[in-house]
């Protein structure tokens, strides 16, 4: 029912949710030795989520592993810039999603009051 | 665990975590002058170790200390005959207390709490922007 209603924004807004938890996994572990960073391919894991998978499972094929700019001597591979940079980005494209979602309902509270 | 991890959760016990760091490095400067008698007796730094927790079913990761470890450096023998601690030989043991390297430790660990702070408020808000959709 939500699919048909809020099309690839409802599987956007899930992933996008998910991703979120992931890299600030990512934040919580930079002191972590041996920790490796994770991400998820945001592209692959909507593509699979539309071509049919549920959304957990989108997500966990598309997880990757993070490859350091640099390699630490502890091994662990979260650099703070790079998962700022992702925290933000994926923010964003979560507030964009959510504003696709929120004038979807409006459009159709409007149709359903009739006003 | 019982109940599958959150965001929440997340941040907390990292903030939980980071917060055993920075006391084991305050614990550390306030030992940073202290002596002792014997070798044995003296102060020796203490530093916590940060485990991963994976949660099987979220695939969400969060922290906890492994331990809190004494480092292995050798006390510093200085040779001071009015000390009253100063054992027969007249020499008292300080303790292996790298100043520099504790303020440091404890400016990393307040800076990881600071970032994930930020990354709880930034999520905690685009939730309550989810919610607030009629």
């Amino acid at each position: 029912m939500s699919d048909t209603i809020f099309g690839i924004h409802g599987a956007a807004l899930e992933l996008r949710s998910q991703r979120m938890g992931l890299i600030a996994s990512n934040i919580a572990n930079a002191g972590t030795p041996g920790y490796k960073a994770r991400d998820i391919d945001f592209a692959s894991a909507l593509k699979a989520r539309m071509a049919g998978s549920d959304s957990d499972q989108a997500a966990s094929t598309a997880t990757l592993y993070r490859v350091p700019v640099m390699p630490s001597l502890d091994g662990n591979t979260v650099e703070m810039a790079t998962e700022q940079t992702a925290f933000a980005e994926n923010a964003v494209g979560y507030s964009a999603t959510l504003s696709f979602i929120r004038s979807r309902v409006e459009t159709l509270s409007r149709a359903m009051k009739g006003d | 665990m019982a109940s599958p991890m959150n965001l929440f959760t997340v941040a907390q016990r990292s903030m939980s975590a980071q917060l055993v760091r920075m006391n084991s490095a305050a614990s550390n400067l306030a030992n940073a002058g202290s002596v002792a008698a014997t070798e044995d007796k003296a102060y020796r730094p203490m530093r916590a170790v940060f485990a991963e927790q994976l949660d099987q079913a979220t695939g969400l990761s969060t922290v906890r200390v492994a331990g809190v470890h004494r480092t292995d450096a050798a006390p510093v023998k200085r040779h001071d005959p009015t000390n009253p601690m100063a054992d027969a030989e007249g020499n008292i043991f300080e303790s292996p207390v790298d100043q520099n390297a504790e303020m440091v430790e404890m400016l990393e660990s307040s800076r990881q709490y600071q970032n994930m702070v930020e990354a709880l408020q930034t999520a905690k808000q685009l939730m309550l922007e989810t919610m607030r959709i009629k």
